[in-house]
């Protein structure tokens, strides 16, 4: 017999279920109760193997109750067993609900990968293509768990510390649950200070402003632009097509002192003009790229119909081509939003008054020793909101902005 | 007939009845669609060479200039006026003082002159050569001023009644003042000392090793994540497309939120990591990350450095745009044909052979692509490194360095001469990157 059979493969894949459940499970309990707990990992790793074995023995096709209450029983007890019922080094006194709870979930979720990792696996020997299947559903497993916490942590870690106060984070920096004893102006205190004494209020204003008018303005430069490209004939077309995304190459870095420069001489360094000029200016090669592909793709003959029925040029686009690409102009205008919304370099060299920061620039302000980490989390809350909301509200055509405007970094 | 696209010219088609070719010349209508064209092209051309090709080139031209950032502010004469002597009554005598200064200490105004209105009820008795009294107006020729000039104009005169009670009306008027600087941008002087300053630095060619490192596996570690993601969305399940939306969450928040809560989350003193790491007794001292520039460990008796806070912020770059790669490489499998899959799968062939011998080479146009793109815009990325350690420990990129040189440094022609660099480099890339998307046309 080889010695990766089944038997041995699922024991393995069980150790490793075992271990990466009772790693992630502590370190949960611990982020939201704030007891340290030290998880016991190898012990874990042993009773994820004996689960994964006993899993693998007992599938069949129509188990029986036995069958199926084997495994989950023989985590249970192995676990209690060889943690002497400490499986996160913590006393069961402390936050016992939320220990119980953490022992049923490892439980569960031991049990459950276990089943799915040798779903439909015959029983002993297994051919390459059987063992790479369970290889893959091993590395699945791991991936989705190391990309949902990879993704999730930092977001989860930036709401919860904006929740807290100031003496809570230095005394115990891993207690990150929310506190509700000090009522709804003890838990959102970050938030209502940035609001009264730091004006966020203004910032989240102007940085809605100046976003929607990037947005108007690019549209108003970039659908001209754009359907001449695609529908127009004139020479230097093709080239310029092509060219029109090298120019969304060019590295703001190397824009900003020249710019920096001329804008201060003119006095347009410090206004939100000067940014107005700045930002349109770097979106709408990309805006026209992809209106312009989205136009080549929309049937002409519509368009010459609605020529020989008396419209004029500007007519068409704004009767005939308009209406028929609100999708595109849709992605468009949202990924420039976006765009606008998060762009920092401009903002932070260019505005120097608080009176007119964006929101990017009044976080950075904020960053400082002088201010609260809990007051810096709740601006990157502010800051992330609306564009997450619009992102999920609009995620389609969203999607579709992104992949088309691929290039932007 | 109407202006429609028609494929190449009627109007000279039949102007010429001989050629059967189609014809070289461009009739009237082709003339009015190309016309047409360019009005409507025309604000997108004027935004663009105001403001990315104008600064592309005057990025050049500040390259080559000796401009410091506080020589942005024009010279100007600064006058402060001033009433001495205390007037009891009317006819006592007083002095009018102007102190004239260049705010400039290295740069000349060149024919400088002002004027004033001189208080009510002064009457002037004696003045300087340089000025002369037209009623109750002053007005003084200075000529050209060097860099740090300094002078002072004394108006001797009597005071009226009026002004003995009211002497602080002296400051009532400002004085108006002419005179032409030249502009530091736009004067002719010229210095190659901004390129030999950085490429005399010691720093220069550990900044520009420092920019291939972060870019190459920044590139790499944002594909090979996103590759792994797709992988993993790739097959139909519940929850796919909350999973899907979460894993574009970095990429869509601004630079600023994410930035920061990294610096938070992997804080040495009070980061949840660090604490993490103590409190379960997997490292003995907090780590760093963004602060400390490496580690030193030894492999087989060799000492070795590992570029600690270089290392976090590539992680921070593959953490931060994997979402992209995600994207289009999901795009590109979803639209692979399954039955390349099922003929596999009659053949035998293992999960692992079918990803390796059908995935990976129908991947790899978009790969190459993706590997292109980002390269060039991870090169170009300044923000990032900016926020998590200021181009500190190590980190310090082309990009991060042209900010060092012109701003924090204050010296903008070096700092141009670093954009330069970085825009010369940029070209080979994309050089490059013309050549490849003739082949793929997948962008």
């Amino acid at each position: 017999m080889r010695l990766l059979n089944g038997f041995t493969l699922s024991a393995i894949a069980g150790a490793i279920w075992g271990a990466i459940a009772m790693l992630v499970i502590g370190v949960t309990l611990t982020l939201i109760t704030g007891n340290v707990a030290s998880p016991q990992v190898s012990m874990a790793a042993i009773v994820g193997g004996l689960t994964g074995s006993v899993a693998y023995w007992f599938q069949t096709q129509n188990p029986s109750l036995g069958q199926r209450a084997a495994a989950p029983l023989v985590c249970l007890f192995t676990l209690i067993l060889l943690t002497f019922a400490h499986p996160f080094t913590l006393s069961l006194e402390v936050s016992t609900l939320w220990q119980l709870g953490g022992i049923a979930a490892f439980v569960a979720a031991v049990v459950w990968s276990c089943r799915a990792t040798t779903y439909g696996l015959p029983r002993g020997e297994l051919t390459r293509y059987e063992r790479e299947m369970l290889y893959l559903r091993v590395a699945k497993g791991i991936g989705f768990v190391v990309f949902t916490i990879m993704v999730a942590l930092p977001f989860y870690v930036m709401v919860m510390t904006s929740l807290k106060s100031q003496q809570s984070l230095l005394a115990n920096p891993l207690d990150l649950s929310i506190d509700f004893s000090g009522g709804f102006y003890g838990l959102f205190r970050s938030y209502i200070e940035l609001f009264t004494l730091f004006n966020f209020g203004d910032y989240l204003l102007t940085s809605a402003i100046v976003s929607v008018a990037t947005v108007c303005l690019t549209l108003l430069f970039s659908v001209p632009g754009a359907y001449a490209v695609s529908r127009l004939k004139f020479p230097g077309r093709d080239w310029f097509s092509r060219s029109v995304l090298l120019i969304y190459m060019v590295p703001a870095i190397v824009l900003v002192i020249p710019l920096y420069a001329v804008f201060s001489q003119l006095g347009l360094r410090n206004s939100l003009v000067g940014l107005l000029i700045v930002y349109p200016a770097t979106t709408i090669p990309v805006a026209l790229y992809m209106l312009q592909g989205y136009f080549k793709g929309l049937p002409a003959e519509l368009e010459e119909a609605g020529l020989m029925d008396g419209l004029s040029r500007i007519g068409v686009i704004l009767k005939i081509t308009l209406p028929l690409s609100l999708p595109a102009l849709a992605s468009v205008s949202l990924y420039v939003f976006m765009i606008a919304w998060n762009e920092f370099l401009f903002a932070f060299m260019f505005l120097d008054d608080p009176e007119i920061f964006t929101l990017s620039r009044g976080v950075v302000a904020l960053n400082s020793s002088e201010v609260p980490r809990q007051h810096l989390m709740a601006g990157a809350v502010i800051a992330t909101v609306p564009v997450l909301f619009i992102f999920l509200w609009f995620e389609r055509f969203l999607v579709q902005g992104l992949t088309a405007g691929s290039v932007k970094g | 007939m109407s202006v429609s696209a028609e494929p190449s010219g009627n109007g000279a088609a039949m102007s010429a009845p001989n050629s059967a070719a189609p014809p070289q010349t461009t009739g009237p209508m082709q003339k009015r669609e190309a016309r047409l064209a360019f009005s409507m092209l025309a604000p997108t051309f004027l935004i663009i060479f105001l403001i990315v090709l104008g600064p592309l080139l005057a990025n050049f031209w500040i390259s080559v200039k000796p401009v410091e950032l506080g020589d942005l502010r024009a010279p100007t004469l600064l006058v402060n006026e001033r009433v001495r002597g205390k007037p009891q009554a009317a006819g006592d005598p007083v002095t009018l003082q102007y102190r004239l200064r260049n705010s400039s200490q290295d740069y000349s105004i060149f024919e400088v002159s002002f004027t004033d209105t001189l208080p009510a009820d002064f009457k002037p008795t004696a003045w300087p050569e340089a000025c002369s009294v037209d009623g109750a107006r002053l007005s003084c020729t200075l000529g050209d001023i060097p860099g740090k000039w300094r002078e002072r104009l004394d108006i001797e005169g009597m005071a009226g009644a009026a002004f003995a009670e009211y002497r602080s009306q002296s400051k009532d008027t400002e004085p108006v003042y002419t005179g032409e600087a030249d502009n530091v941008l736009t004067n002719l002087d010229f210095t190659l000392d901004n390129f030999r300053r950085i490429f005399d630095a010691d720093e220069f060619w550990s900044v520009l090793r420092v920019s291939f490192y972060y870019t190459v596996f920044g590139t790499a570690g944002a594909l090979v994540l996103g590759l792994f993601a797709a992988q993993l969305l790739n097959t139909s399940f519940k929850g796919r497309g909350f999973l899907r939306g979460l894993f574009l969450f970095p990429y869509v928040s601004p630079v600023i939120a994410v930035a920061f809560t990294w610096l938070v989350l992997l804080d040495p003193f009070s980061g949840t990591v660090n604490a993490l790491l103590t409190k379960m007794g997997v490292v003995s001292e907090p780590i760093n990350f963004f602060g400390q520039r490496a580690i030193e460990f030894s492999l087989f008796g060799l000492p070795l450095e590992f570029p600690l806070a270089l290392s976090t912020v590539i992680a921070f770059e593959a953490w931060r745009y994997f979402p992209l790669s995600f994207l289009f490489i999901l795009a590109r499998m979803q639209s692979i044909s399954s039955d390349m899959y099922e003929a596999a799968e009659m053949d035998g062939a293992t999960p692992l052979q079918q990803f390796w011998w059908i995935s990976l080479p129908q991947l790899l146009g978009i790969l190459s692509v993706l590997f292109l793109l980002r390269f060039i815009w991870t090169f170009n990325k300044f923000d990032d490194i900016f926020l998590l350690t200021g181009g500190n420990a190590g980190t310090r990129t082309l990009t991060v360095d042209v900010y060092e040189q012109g701003f924090a440094l204050s010296n903008l022609g070096a700092g141009a001469a670093v954009a330069v660099v970085v825009f010369v480099v940029l070209v080979t890339f994309a050089t490059l990157f013309i050549k490849f998307s003739t082949k793929e046309e997948g962008l």
